[in-house]
C-alpha cells in the first residue's frame, strides 16, 4: 500500500488517550491504512482494535502494552518498541524492524509477532493454542531469560541472528520454557542444557515440524526484507515437553 | 455487578515508577528542561503520589561546601535543625531553596538549604573521617529533630523531591533554572509505603542519590543490617537502604561499585557453579559475607554520585531497564521513548542484562 494513500496522523505531544481516541475515530470513519508520525511512549496503541483490513504504520518508539487483546489488524513499526507488545493479542499481525522490551506476546492466543531484533526478558510466556487459533512469535535476535515460560500452545521462533548483543552471549537466557506443558520453541543453533527449564527436551526436528518452519521463515523474512534461506540454512532444535500434560497430576492426583 | 458487554474498552490505568538519568562524560551542563521532558513522557509510570531529581554540578560557586537540603514540616523543625547545624558547621549560606507557587503543589513543607564546611573544632566524634562526621549529622537530625529531614549533604549537588508528579515538582523547585553534568529523575507510584514529601525518590547520603523502581522485599533485614551498622532508616520507604548499604559497602568497606552490585543482585548459586574456580571462590565470598545487604524483590536501579552513574537489576529483570549513548552523553532509563524524547538520534541503545551493572563514569 503506498504511503500517500495512508491516512497520516502525527502523534507529537499528543497524549495517549487522545491519540488512540483518534485511531479510533479514523477507523470509525472507514481509513483502512492509517500512518503514526512521531510517536514517543504512546500506550496502548491499537487496543483491542477489531478488522483484519486494517493496517498501521508506526514511526518511532510506541509505548507499553502495543496491540494487547488485538483482534485482527497489522502493525509495522519501524523503531524499536518497548514491554507488552500483543499481550493477550488474538489475531493479526506485528511486524517490528527494532528490538523488543519485556513481555512481548505474553498470553497470546492468535496472530503472528515477528521481530527483527532482540527480545526482553520473559517473551511468549502463557502463550496458548485453541482451535483454528495458533500464535507465533518470531524473534530475529536474542532473547533474555524465561521465554515460553509456562507455555500452552503456538510456537516461539528464535533466530540469535540479528543481535545487538556480544557474540558470546548465549541466544536465550536461563529458564527456558520453565512449566511449559504444550507447544513449541524452535531455537536456530545450539542451546546448553542447563538454560532448559525441567521436563523439556531439544530435539531435531522432524518432516511436519521442519515445513512448519520453513513457512513461518519464509513469512518472516519476506515481512522483514531478509533472506529466508540464509535464516534455513542452519541446524534448528525444537525445544518440547518429554510428555503430554506434564504436570497433569500436580494438583489432582489421579492414583 | 455484571462486567459490561466489551468490558475492555473501559478505562484502566497501570502504573509503576519510571526512572531517567543522564550523564555528560566531559561534564558538560545539562538544562533542567531535558530530565524534566524525559520525565514527562513517563508520566502515567507514576500517580502524582511522588516526583524528585538528584542534580550534580548545580552549586559551582559552593564546589567545596556540603549543601545540606532540607525539609521542615514546621518552622521549629527548621529552626532546632539549624540549631544542630550550627554546632556542627560553619555555615557560609543559608538560604530558602528557590520555588514557585504552583496549583499542582499544594500545602508544601519549608525547604531550606545550607552551605556548610566542618567546624574545625568537632564537639563530637573528633576521631571520625569527615565523611562519618557528616553522615553522623545527618542521622541525628533525621532521627532526633521533631519535623525535619536532610534530603541530601553531598558536594555540587542535590535533591529536589516531594509530593507530586515530577514535572510539578520541577516546575515547584524551578529546577529549569538548574544546569548539571549528571541529573536522575524518578516518578513514583507506591505500592507499599506511605507517600510523604520524605518518602519520594531520590534517596541520598553525602554524594550518593539513587533513584528505583520496584520493591525492596529485603527491606526488613536490610535495615537491621544497617542499624548494626549505625546506619538509621527514618524515611519510611524502602529505597532509603540503597543508599546507605552502598555508602557503608564502597565507602567503609572499600568495595568497587561492581562489588556492590554484586553483592545487591547475586549470581544464582547454579551459576556460581559453573564459574571458573577462582571466581566462586569470590562469589561464595561475597554471598556468604554480605548476605544481609542482598536486595531481594524487582529493582531497576539507578544510582549516581559526583563521577557516575550506575544503572541495576534484580538478578531477574522484574523491571525495565534501557542503556543509551549520544556522543559524551549516556542515558539511562525506564522507558526508550523518554530517552528518544530529548535525544533522537543515538549512537546505541540496549537492554542491560538482569544483575548486569552498566557504570558511567566522569572522565578525569
Amino acid at each position: 500500500m503506498a504511503a500517500d494513500h495512508r491516512f497520516v496522523l502525527d502523534a507529537e505531544g499528543l497524549y495517549y488517550k487522545q491519540l488512540n481516541e483518534q485511531i479510533r475515530e479514523a477507523v470509525r470513519n472507514g481509513h483502512k491504512a492509517i500512518e503514526l508520525r512521531n510517536v514517543r511512549g504512546q500506550r496502548y496503541i491499537a487496543n483491542s482494535l477489531d478488522g483484519e483490513d486494517i493496517d498501521i504504520l508506526v514511526q518511532g518508539v510506541p509505548g507499553q502494552d502495543m496491540a494487547a487483546f488485538m483482534r485482527g489488524p497489522h502493525l509495522t513499526v519501524y523503531g524499536n518498541a518497548q514491554d507488552g507488545v500483543g499481550n493477550t493479542m488474538d489475531a493479526g499481525e506485528i511486524v517490528i524492524h527494532g528490538m523488543v522490551g519485556d513481555v512481548l506476546g505474553y498470553a497470546m492466543r492468535g496472530g503472528r509477532i515477528f521481530v527483527k531484533g532482540d527480545a526482553g526478558y520473559r517473551c511468549g510466556i502463557h502463550m496458548k493454542a485453541y482451535m483454528d487459533k495458533f500464535p507465533v512469535l518470531v524473534i530475529g535476535g536474542k532473547a533474555g531469560d524465561f521465554l515460553g515460560e509456562y507455555m500452552a500452545g503456538g510456537a516461539i521462533i528464535l533466530l540469535g541472528m540479528f543481535s545487538e548483543k556480544p557474540a558470546e552471549v548465549p541466544i536465550t537466557g536461563r529458564s527456558l520454557g520453565t512449566g511449559m506443558h504444550g507447544g513449541v520453541i524452535y531455537i536456530r543453533g545450539e542451546v546448553p542444557a542447563y538454560q532448559l527449564g525441567a521436563g523439556l527436551a531439544a530435539k531435531e526436528l522432524d518432516a511436519d515440524e521442519r515445513a512448519f518452519l520453513e513457512v513461518q521463515i519464509r513469512d518472516y523474512a519476506a515481512a522483514l526484507g531478509l533472506d529466508a534461506e540464509a535464516i534455513l540454512d542452519a541446524p534448528f532444535l525444537r525445544v518440547k515437553p518429554y510428555t503430554h500434560r506434564p504436570y497433569g497430576n500436580m494438583y489432582v492426583g489421579t492414583n | 455487578m455484571k462486567a459490561p458487554a466489551r468490558f475492555w474498552d473501559f478505562n484502566k490505568d497501570i502504573s509503576g515508577c519510571g526512572v531517567f538519568g543522564v550523564l555528560h562524560k566531559k561534564r558538560g551542563l545539562i538544562d533542567g528542561d531535558m530530565p524534566i521532558k524525559a520525565m514527562c513522557t513517563m508520566h502515567d509510570r507514576g500517580n502524582g503520589q511522588g516526583g524528585g531529581f538528584a542534580a550534580y554540578g548545580i552549586y559551582p560557586d559552593f564546589k567545596d561546601c556540603y549543601a545540606f537540603h532540607l525539609l521542615c514540616e514546621t518552622q521549629e523543625g527548621l529552626d532546632n535543625a539549624e540549631a544542630v547545624i550550627k554546632t556542627y558547621f560553619d555555615i557560609k549560606e543559608s538560604q530558602p531553596i528557590p520555588t514557585r507557587r504552583t496549583l499542582a503543589i499544594k500545602n508544601p513543607p519549608i525547604v531550606w538549604r545550607f552551605f556548610l564546611t566542618p567546624k574545625e573544632d568537632r564537639p563530637r566524634w573528633k576521631d571520625a573521617s569527615e565523611a562519618d562526621y557528616i553522615v553522623s549529622v545527618v542521622m541525628l537530625i533525621n532521627k532526633d529533630v521533631k519535623d525535619a529531614f536532610v534530603l541530601s549533604s553531598g558536594k555540587d549537588m542535590g535533591a529536589f523531591k516531594g509530593v507530586g508528579f515530577p514535572e510539578d515538582i520541577a516546575d515547584f523547585f524551578r529546577l529549569d533554572e538548574y544546569k548539571g553534568y549528571i541529573w536522575t529523575g524518578h516518578n513514583r507510584f507506591p505500592t507499599n509505603s506511605q507517600a510523604w514529601w520524605g518518602g519520594a525518590h531520590p534517596f541520598t547520603l553525602l554524594d550518593w542519590a539513587i533513584v528505583h523502581n520496584g520493591e525492596i522485599s529485603s527491606y526488613g533485614i536490610n535495615r537491621r543490617y544497617l542499624a548494626q551498622h549505625d546506619y538509621l532508616c527514618t524515611l519510611h520507604t524502602d529505597t532509603e537502604v540503597v543508599a546507605y548499604l552502598l555508602d557503608m559497602l564502597t565507602r567503609k568497606h572499600k568495595l568497587s561499585l561492581r562489588m556492590a552490585s554484586y553483592i545487591f543482585a547475586p549470581p544464582f548459586w547454579d551459576e556460581i557453579d559453573r564459574m571458573p574456580p577462582a571466581q566462586q571462590e569470590a562469589f561464595r565470598a561475597l554471598r556468604m559475607v554480605y548476605g544481609p545487604a542482598m536486595l531481594n524483590g524487582p529493582f531497576a536501579i539507578l544510582v549516581t554520585n559526583n563521577t557516575t552513574m550506575m544503572g541495576l537489576n534484580d538478578r531477574v529483570k522484574l523491571r525495565p531497564l534501557l542503556v543509551a549513548e549520544k556522543d559524551d552523553m549516556v542515558f539511562m532509563s525506564s522507558e526508550e521513548s523518554s530517552i528518544r524524547e530529548v535525544q533522537r538520534d543515538l549512537d546505541r541503545i540496549w537492554a542491560p542484562k538482569a544483575g548486569e551493572p552498566v557504570i558511567a563514569e566522569v572522565e578525569a
